[in-house]
């Protein structure tokens, strides 16, 4: 695959400049030029990747670096350096709410894994934090989609408030919000149907669902395996949304998950969990430091 | 009409485009350099008498025969129809499109619901099946694809079906067993019924970025895919990941799915993409003064 070569040269030239006594210009733009192929060939997004190569390129020149006595090692440095920055440095915590119960709304695109990892989410915080979760069937359009919340919720042992696919999801999120603080849910997961960014009324249907269920979290849930167009879907929920994290799934294929990287930078939302599997159990807190030597194929 | 220079900013932005276009660089490469000896062949000076040759050149890239995009259909017997590709990407919405387009055609066909893994699945074939007043073939959750395979042919060959249809599970391409799953429904197709499948159809989504090439490369090892379908390309996200395939893997598109609907499923039209493509390129200025979300659509 061409990736693995490309990959492969990207270490040789790290490798070369490494070892250098003394790194000219030229080295640092043939660096610069084959960093830049990995990140597109790692989808992500071209404007991303413009302003990250001019960054290290200008980083890399100067006096400090070319000029002191470690260059080889100061140019990869700053490449790693940078591209932590824009990964986003820590591993983010989730947000609770101070008065129970903490609500978390998964939006998304059609076929994401919003219903999926809203079920593992569920799964793992009530294992973690020790929580009762509840969730709630908000996607009346997708056929069946309750059935499969419904079927994940029994599999999990985890109860599913729906009121059928006749009720407007801003209704069945507010009766559902009631039943859990009646029966003492603590942690409320909110499935809702997949939609394009550029679905006006149902992205106002969105900003109806957050008014009345003021959820702590709002997770847009992003396939590993998107392309450039992620940073146009990633802010346009933003902007409606205020994001607070990103699920990355289907990170279990052999995507490089470039996605990841210009959404981070995009938008500043950290990525909080991704997506490992089908099963149940496949959901794991976000490591940048990972992510970042995935995308570059080291 | 907006008079440019064909020069190496026109170059670079039409690079650009296609890069953004999830193209990838690779192929981008190729077809840049290819545009530019067209146009220095031809003494094109102007973009605008450019465009129709940028149209024509990727167009015939993408279709070498009219015929491609039909769907090869058995005259005398059963034609079954294999759906395949990784999870989300839209498999069992365009199976059900699909049946009723045939169905419109006046033809006899049943569905298979080879899905029996996730959640929901066959309820959601089932749908399907219901609002195009097809019968679906069945098993319960959990058991094996294969044998809802065979006495979905069984069933089909009995009723004298012109076409059956089968939905698989979502697989990501590189896990191994599931890939073996997937030549196993082949395999039992092709011994009930020599010359079948006639058409595997990988479903790909536009939104998908260079993993897409994976996609086909895996796919037709396991399954001899012989056409894609190009998935929600009523976002915002224009597909050119399936002029890399057409590049490196040679599998032409044959449909289109626009939508959730029933009928939002087309015949691949090359051309249209192409516009598709460029339609920020491409715009007069008029279009450019009130940009909004329809130019970018195909
Ligand atoms: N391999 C793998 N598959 C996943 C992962 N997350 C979700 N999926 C699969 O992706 C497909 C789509 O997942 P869903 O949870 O139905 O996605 P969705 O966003 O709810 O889809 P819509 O409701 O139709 O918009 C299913 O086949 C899931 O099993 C993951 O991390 N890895
Ligand atoms: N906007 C849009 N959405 C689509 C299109 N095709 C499918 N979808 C949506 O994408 C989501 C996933 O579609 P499915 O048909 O369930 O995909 P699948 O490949 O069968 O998924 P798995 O079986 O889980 O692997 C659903 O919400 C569909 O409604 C399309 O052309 N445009
Ligand atoms: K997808
Ligand atoms: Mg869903
Ligand atoms: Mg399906």
């Amino acid at each position: 695959m061409a990736f693995e070569s490309l990959a492969g040269r990207l270490q040789e030239t790290m490798k070369k400049i490494r070892g250098k006594g003394k790194v000219s210009e030229a080295d640092v733009k043939q660096m610069a030029r084959e960093v830049r192929l990995a990140l597109l060939e790692a989808d992500v997004n071209f404007k991303v990747v413009k302003s990250f190569v001019s960054r290290i390129q200008e980083r890399a020149v100067g006096q400090e670096v070319l000029k002191s006595l470690t260059p080889g090692q100061q140019v990869i440095k700053v490449v790693q350096e940078e591209l932590a920055n824009l990964m986003g440095g820590d591993q983010t915590k989730l947000n609770f709410a101070l008065k129970p119960p903490t609500v978390i709304l998964f939006v998304g695109l059609q076929g994401a894994g919003k219903t999926t990892s809203a079920a593992k989410l569920a799964n793992f915080i009530r294992k973690a934090n020790n929580k009762k979760p509840m969730m709630i069937a908000a996607d009346v359009y997708r056929p069946a989609a309750i059935k499969q919340l419904q079927t994940l919720g029994g599999q999990l042992n985890i109860p599913v408030f729906t009121l059928g696919d006749k009720v407007s999801p801003v209704e069945i999120v507010r009766q559902g919000i009631e039943q859990a603080k009646a029966e003492h849910n603590d942690l409320i997961l909110i499935d809702t149907a997949g939609r394009l960014h550029v679905d006006d009324v149902l992205m106002d249907e969105l900003e109806q669902i957050k008014a009345v269920s003021h959820p702590d979290e709002i997770f847009l849930v992003v396939d590993a395996m998107t392309g450039q167009d992620a940073v146009n879907v990633a802010s346009s929920f933003n902007d409606r949304l205020d994001l607070t994290g990103v699920i990355m799934t289907k990170l279990d294929g052999d995507t490089r998950g470039g996605a990841a990287l210009s959404i981070r930078s995009v938008t500043g939302t950290p990525i909080k969990f991704v997506g490992m599997g089908e099963k149940m159990d496949a959901i794991e807190p976000f490591h940048p430091d990972r992510m970042a030597s995935r995308i570059l194929g080291m | 009409k907006r008079y440019r220079k064909v020069d190496e900013d026109f170059f670079e932005e039409l690079e650009d485009i296609l890069i953004e276009s999830d193209v990838g660089v690779t192929t981008v490469m190729d077809l840049v350099e290819k545009l530019k000896d067209e146009a220095r062949t031809r003494n094109i000076k102007d973009s605008d008498k450019l465009k129709d040759v940028i149209v024509e050149v990727l167009s015939d890239f993408l279709t070498k025969s009219k015929d491609e995009t039909k769907l090869n259909l058995n005259p005398d017997g059963l034609t079954v129809i294999l759906m395949v590709g990784v999870n989300g990407a839209g498999k069992t919405t365009t199976a059900g499109k699909l049946a009723n387009r045939l169905r419109n055609e006046g033809k006899s066909v049943l569905l298979a619901a080879a899905d029996t893994f996730r959640a929901g699945a066959i309820d959601q074939l089932q749908v399907w099946g219901d609002r195009a007043g097809i019968d679906v073939i069945k098993h319960q959750e959990g058991s094996d694809p294969a044998s809802v395979v065979f006495d979905a042919l069984k069933a089909a060959k009995s009723r004298h079906a012109d076409v059956l249809l089968c939905d698989t599970a979502g697989r990501l391409q590189n896990k191994v067993n599931l890939m073996k799953e997937l030549e196993k429904i082949k395999r039992v197709i092709n011994r009930e019924c020599p010359g079948a499948p006639q058409e595997v159809l990988l479903v790909l989504d536009a939104t998908t970025g260079q993993n897409a090439l994976n996609q086909a490369k895996l796919f037709r090892q396991a399954s001899d895919v012989t056409g894609i379908v190009l998935t929600k390309l009523d976002g915002t996200a224009k597909g050119g990941i399936v002029l890399a395939v057409r590049h490196e893997l040679d599998i032409p598109v044959k449909l289109v799915g626009l939508g959730e609907k029933i009928n939002d499923l087309q015949v691949f039209d090359a051309d249209a993409f192409v516009y598709g493509l460029f339609s920020e390129m491409f715009e007069t200025p008029d279009e450019e003064k009130n940009e909004d979300s329809s130019s970018q659509q195909l």
